[in-house]
């Protein structure tokens, strides 16, 4: 098991520097001088320099990566061009909203979509199973910022019951808290809900027919039983796996919600600094959603392990 | 040890049957038509006694067992007539009312050993769930009584193994634990589907001998489906025949073999090969061949003359040696290898079948592909039809791959399901270029006919053939090359009884008239009787006898090789009382450690031919 988590550790490394290597590239394919945004209407050739030489922009390109994978892995990740923060600052401020979201909408797409495809694959055929077929679906097509802006206008215009935007931090007011990112991580997890729901349906649909689950019948469990242990417990290891990777897909979807939303957080950050030239920041936003993607699929890795003695014996 | 059993017949019986099937008829809905696969089934099992369902696949058996536990899908299935258990009408019950009758008074073993487990949980919890569910015992009252069981059904070590998972045990480890978890609550009724049929032959005695055991400590009726008329013989009180949804034959078991009217009954036991009765004849026999409507059986013919032993050998191995690398630690370091094949030789004559006998793990599959370099060898050599196909690279091994073919064991995934069999059948033809479209399709319609399929099938896809079609369409396939030899990988292992004999006799037909040498690869002992001139046996990795076919049978040395041979079950209703020695053996495993030399061997000549290896292993 240990020797799992360290050989899984050792590969985590490689696929990091690549990651690093790839954003600092773009960043330097990309049109557009930051130094020209950061000296604003004046252009003076002298300032320009002066401001290429401050952030070493005058090295070599292979130095300049040197210096900053050097500096990012002694925790140092910069400084924003345009605030004049340090990077690491800037994303310890703005990782805890974004976090919140994450984690509020994978709750969302886990209670609707798990139970839905548990329920669909028991009554495979049927009404019912038809009708969540065209819920996730509809879930799917569904575009993020259409029902980001209806549920709004619904939700906090017409109703006013739940604010339309903005954050409050977690340990500050709890339930405001909540409240304000109930609709967000709605948003965002009804997506994953629907492709949640397809893959437990079809992953129940494969255990129930197994062997080992015509043997629990005649055993003569309960049917709940028969299902929910011996069925959804075996159903539950792809679905893991499926988890780390929707993770990915959430950061993504973050960016927009969060702009429909106005909340503050990693999607705000790196659409600012990105407009801005801003390549410190994107650099370290994207540096830090790459480790958390691939920490995700860890963790992941490690619970299928956990849950899956077959694994646990080879390890 | 042995208890030999009085012949129960249901009237001598004061109390009524265990189990009374009246008129059941099952029909499937499928694309909106409803298909009846048993029609008007009636039997009973009698207190303590065995009931085998005999047929091959598609006759209705396992549908009928499972319709007793009620274990068909509800909404696609249709179960009528009337099943009482112990008296009481099943059909009337709930599905919650059948749960409680389910693994309480009747309970049912399935073929699949690997499958049949849940692979996240302990194999103690999924015993004492049972406990827990229809005796109300406390979780530990039910660990105890659990690791009894264990005991009971011999797994060596039971406490210690309550803990482990599945796959911590062997395929007949595992349905001695199916064994121990249908017999939690002392059913009156056990139903076994096929319990030994994925298992080794070794294996498959054991459990038979437990299954028999158990049923006379717990005074048990048995329900045996199977389609071994072998097993049936042994473990049968009353037999009952079934073909494509009917009861065609019930009656005592030495009735059934001996007196069977029905010309189905006949033909079923023609097509079974019986251990033992090819004697000293030399050369392979045809099955017989029983007409279907009169129940006339032809007599069978011999393959005659297909070997000359003055030409050299068309293949010829020596010390062959292939291993696998098993690997580990956080680098994936070598850690040991499997020795897969480990110093096998043999030759192969022109029109002779050579066949490598032994059960799962042998070796014997891998000798197979190693000689067709489908994996490659260590070291040895193999000299095929005058290449030295160890040493040869690139387009030299595509040519050798044209004197040597292959055919593997399931016909349902070795055709390609999107291609038509006419091009599945042509494409070796048309991969080497040996000639134009046209050739290819002529020569195509000529190998169906061949086979004994019609030329004008060439246009059909794989999914329109049955098992044994497709078989045939395989062999047709590795024909299309004119090879000199045929691997014949457990070509008709999959296959039912009576395809089977037809698909042997059209490998030997086949033999006849081409000269082809088959290096015939299979665990059916019986089978390979029937079809080989020699026999070569092998356990890990190594061969440990090999000799023309009628003195490694009728003389067999090496311990392994009887034992093989003892574990077979014969077609044969006196062999009844049999018992073997119940001790729990394992197949050993070739797994070994880095740096491990294999020993040298010493080998005896036993007759002209007949070579065994001296050392016991």
């Amino acid at each position: 098991m240990y020797v799992f988590i360290a050989r899984r550790l050792l590969l985590a490394i490689p696929t990091l520097l690549i990651i690093s290597l790839f954003v600092f590239s773009l960043q330097k394919l990309l049109p557009g001088d930051p130094v020209l945004v950061m000296a604003g209407e004046e252009r003076d050739p002298a300032l320009l320099e002066l401001l290429r030489e401050k952030y070493h922009l005058n090295d070599p390109i292979p130095m300049q990566y040197a210096a900053w994978i050097g500096n990012a892995v002694q925790g140092d990740l910069g400084i924003s061009l345009r605030t004049n923060q340090p990077v690491v600052d800037l994303i310890a401020e703005k990782l805890p909203v974004t976090l919140q979201l994450a984690l509020m909408s994978m709750s969302f797409a886990l209670l609707i979509g798990i139970p839905l495809g548990v329920l669909a694959a028991v009554k495979k055929n049927t009404f019912l199973d038809y009708l969540t077929s065209v819920l996730a679906l509809s879930g799917l097509s569904v575009p993020n910022f259409w029902l980001g802006i209806m549920l709004i206008l619904l939700v906090s215009v017409k109703l006013g019951w739940l604010p339309a935007s903005g954050y409050q931090p977690f340990f500050v007011d709890p339930l405001l808290s909540l409240k304000t990112m109930l609709m967000p991580s709605f948003v965002l997890g009804n997506a994953l809900a629907a492709s949640m729901m397809r893959h437990t349906r079809s992953a129940m649909i494969g255990v129930l027919s197994s062997d080992y689950v015509r043997t629990a019948r005649a055993k003569g469990l309960s049917e709940r039983a028969v299902i929910l242990s011996h069925g959804f417990r075996n159903a539950v290891l792809p679905i893991v796996t499926l988890s780390a990777l929707l993770f990915g897909e959430l950061l993504a979807g973050a960016v927009l919600t969060e702009q429909i939303f106005t909340i503050p957080g990693f999607g705000k950050l790196i659409v600012d600094a990105v407009f801005t030239r801003d390549y410190a920041v994107v650099q370290g936003v994207v540096l830090c959603t790459a480790i958390g993607f691939i920490g995700m699929n860890l963790l992941a890795d490690v619970l299928y392990v956990v849950l899956n003695p077959r694994m646990r014996a080879s390890m | 040890m042995t208890v030999s059993k009085s012949d129960p017949t249901p009237d001598s019986r004061p109390a009524g049957p265990v189990l009374a099937v009246e008129g059941l008829s099952v029909s499937f809905l499928t694309d909106g038509r409803r298909a009846t696969v048993v029609r008007d089934v009636s039997f009973e099992v009698a207190p303590g006694e065995t009931l085998a369902i005999v047929g091959e696949s598609g006759s209705g058996k396992s549908v009928t067992s499972l319709a007793v536990m009620g274990l068909l899908p509800p909404r696609v299935s249709r179960v009528e007539g009337r099943i009482r258990l112990m008296g009481r009408d099943l059909s009337s019950l709930s599905q919650t009312e059948m749960s409680a009758i389910r693994g309480r008074d009747m309970a049912m073993i399935f073929q699949e050993p690997m499958t049949s487990l849940n692979p996240v949980f302990t194999i103690g919890r999924q015993i004492s769930e049972s406990l827990v569910r229809h005796l109300g015992l406390t979780r530990s009252a039910a660990r105890a009584e659990t690791v009894r069981l264990l005991e009971k059904v011999r797994i060596p070590n039971a406490a210690a193994r309550f803990d482990e998972y599945p796959h911590q045990f062997s395929g007949g480890m595992r349905q001695r634990v199916m064994i121990a978890m249908a017999l939690a609550s002392k059913p009156k009724l056990l139903i076994a589907d096929e319990p030994t049929t994925a298992l080794d032959v070794t294996i498959q005695g054991q459990i038979l001998d437990l299954i028999k055991q158990l049923q006379e400590e717990e005074n048990m009726s048995v329900l045996f489906i199977t389609h071994d008329m072998g097993v049936v013989a042994e473990v049968a009180d009353r037999t009952m025949v079934m073909y494509r949804g009917d009861v065609v034959e019930t009656g005592t078991t030495r009735d059934v073999f001996h007196h069977g009217r029905h010309p189905y009954t006949r033909a079923l036991l023609s097509a079974v090969p019986c251990l033992g009765e090819m004697g000293e004849t030399t050369d392979p026999e045809r099955f017989a061949v029983v007409d279907m409507e009169t129940g006339e059986r032809l007599p069978a013919a011999p393959v005659v003359g297909t070997v000359d032993r003055g030409e050299p050998p068309v293949l010829s191995v020596r010390d062959l040696v292939t291993r696998f690398d098993v690997r580990g630690g956080v680098f994936g370091r070598r850690t040991g290898a499997i020795h897969a094949v480990e110093g096998v030789s043999f030759d192969l004559h022109q029109g002779e079948t050579l066949a490598l006998v032994g059960e799962s793990g042998c070796g014997k599959s891998t000798t197979g592909r190693s000689i067709m370099r489908l994996v490659e060898p260590v070291s040895g050599s193999v000299e095929l039809d005058g290449f030295d196909v160890l040493d040869l690279g690139g387009s030299d091994l595509r040519r050798m791959r044209r004197s040597i073919q292959m055919i593997f064991q399931d016909p349902f995934a070795s055709l390609n399901p999107r291609m038509t069999v006419g091009a599945s059948v042509a494409e070796p033809f048309t991969t080497h270029r040996l000639g134009s479209r046209a050739e290819a399709r002529d020569k195509a319609a000529d190998l169906l006919e061949r086979v004994g399929l019609s030329a004008d099938m060439s246009s059909r896809y794989p999914h329109e053939f049955s098992g044994g079609q497709r078989q045939r369409i395989a062999i047709a396939r590795a024909l299309a090359l004119d090879p000199k030899v045929i691997v014949a990988d457990e070509s008709v292992s999959a296959l039912d009884v009576s395809i089977k004999a037809q698909v042997c006799n059209l490998l030997m037909d086949l033999q006849e008239s081409l000269k082809i040498a088959f290096l015939f690869i299979s665990h059916d002992m019986a089978v390979v009787e029937r079809v080989s001139h020699r026999v070569a046996v092998m356990y890990l990795g190594e061969i440990v006898e090999i000799g023309p076919r009628a003195a490694l049978f009728g003389n067999p040395q090496h311990p392994y090789t009887k034992k093989l041979i003892a574990a077979v079950p014969v077609p044969d209703p006196a062999r009844r009382g049999i018992r073997r020695n119940l001790d729990v053996e394992e197949l050993k495993s070739p797994v070994r450690p880095l740096g491990y030399r294999p020993p040298e061997r010493r080998y005896r000549t036993v007759s002209p031919g007949h070579v065994v290896m001296e050392d016991t292993l």
